[in-house]
């Protein structure tokens, strides 16, 4: 006899979709049903097959790049939004729009002068560098959850002391950590987890002021870079800006 | 005059579409490529497919108006796939699963474990089911999507996403095991 729910709601069980009520019921029908309890083992060894195999794809960094360029200049990101008003409206929005742009350029050329944005310098290589990271089976040097084997591992290798803490309880477990070269420079590399991604935090000494986080993005990427007691930190992944933010705040606490 | 501040609005706004489409939708290529080497079998067409709905997403962009980023990609993804399909390889749309050739055997655990260290082995029998099949089995297992986003993306109601999970886990299961008794005579015959 083969037994109905093998073949339905046992799948929305191994899914964790079920409500409470329907996944209480079929806990207490598994006590009873040879059946759906050697189903229920050979779906569940079937899915950590899957997730173990390495089946998934990532985009090749050559779709990246030619998306970059159909993309192009554009995403440098503005202002504001216009919406439809009439004619006689258009000599005064002429005049906001023209004091506003003024506005714009000259924050930006006075923001360039006084110090070089994280996006015109560094941004392009730590986004590189986390493309690499990911491509090449190149992700970590040392591959330890434990902080206080990550923190041993960097001494002697660099003449600075990163900051090494784990963040499991707080949803970015740390996976590892390894060595990297950004724009000829010798930097740590810290990887954490989020989810199913990857974070790569990027630290090495500097000689600026402190600064708040500055986030951007790039190729897809968000990063959030900051500076903090004579360290340089950026922080780039495919997560969302609020988990990069949430992380940042985790690691300067 | 007012043409000119037009023009510049326009690109203002333009600017801050693409900035908004590079914060929420880039951030999901991973899994629009992946979606679509799946659905497509190969790499190759699986790039240029998948730039071209990166490209239809951005031009549609005005129309997502927030929520999840990564099932609207998705869905558009899914829909360049099987329009690519039905150009360019209608049959493989055509070809329904054939339960006949893949008699049902005993499913022990073991068997299973075996085949599913085999990533070649694995992706041959992901490659060989049908794209509607394939398509839940790769959203669920590999991207990780819930049913309610499975049924966004495929446009198929949230019951009949679990009853095509089911399907196609069952069918995914007699397509590893005819491999390996396929196998086990092959060696035998040796």
């Amino acid at each position: 006899m083969s037994c109905e729910l093998t073949h339905s709601v046992l799948h929305g069980y191994v899914d964790g979709e079920l409500d409470a009520a329907r996944a209480a019921d079929f806990e207490r029908h598994l006590l009873s049903c040879a059946e759906c309890v050697a189903s229920l083992e050979a779906q569940e060894t079937l899915r950590s097959s899957i997730q173990g195999a390495g089946l998934y794809e990532r985009a090749p960094v050559t779709l990246r790049r030619r998306l970059e360029g159909e993309l192009g200049a554009g995403a440098q990101g503005s202002t504001a939004r216009v919406v439809a008003m009439p004619p006689a409206a258009w000599r005064w929005l002429a005049i906001a729009a023209t004091i506003l742009l003024a506005g714009v350029l000259g924050w930006r050329v006075i923001s360039g002068v006084r110090e070089p944005s994280m996006e015109a310098s560094y941004a392009p290589a730590i986004v590189d560098a986390h493309l690499r990271s990911l491509q090449a089976g190149h992700l970590e040097d040392v591959v330890s959850t434990d902080q206080h084997t990550v923190k041993p591992w960097f001494d002697g290798r660099l003449d600075f002391a990163p900051p090494v803490h784990d963040f499991a309880a707080e949803g970015f477990p740390l996976q590892g950590g390894r060595l990297d070269v950004v724009r000829g420079r010798t930097v740590a590399v810290l990887v954490y987890g989020r989810r199913k991604h990857i974070v790569n935090v990027f630290i090495w000494p500097t000689k600026e002021r402190d600064s708040a986080p500055q986030t951007g993005s790039q190729l897809g990427y968000n990063w959030i870079d900051w500076r903090k007691d004579g360290m340089e930190l950026s922080a780039v992944s495919d997560v969302s800006p609020n988990d990069l933010k949430e992380l940042q705040r985790l690691i300067q606490q | 005059m007012s043409r000119q501040v037009q023009g510049q609005a326009v690109d203002v706004s333009e600017g801050q579409d693409r900035l908004r489409f590079e914060q929420l939708v880039l951030p999901h290529l991973d899994a629009a490529f992946n979606l679509a080497r799946w659905i497509l079998r190969g790499r190759t067409d699986a790039e240029d497919v998948a730039q071209e709905a990166m490209l239809r997403a951005l031009r549609f962009f005005r129309g997502f108006h927030g929520g999840d980023a990564r099932s609207w990609l998705l869905q558009i993804v899914r829909n360049s796939c099987y329009t690519w399909l039905e150009k360019n390889r209608p049959m493989e749309l055509a070809t329904e699963f054939d339960e006949e050739l893949f008699p049902q055997s005993a499913v022990t655990p073991e068997s299973l474990a075996i085949a599913g260290d085999n990533r070649e082995r694995l992706t041959r029998a992901l490659e060989d089911l049908p794209p509607r099949f394939r398509e839940v089995l790769v959203l669920r297992e590999l991207e990780g999507c819930s049913y309610k986003e499975i049924a966004t993306i495929t446009s198929m109601p949230i019951g009949t996403v679990m009853s095509a999970l089911a399907r196609a886990r069952q069918r995914l299961r007699l397509l590893i095991q005819g491999r390996q008794v396929g196998n086990q005579e092959a060696k035998r015959e040796l």
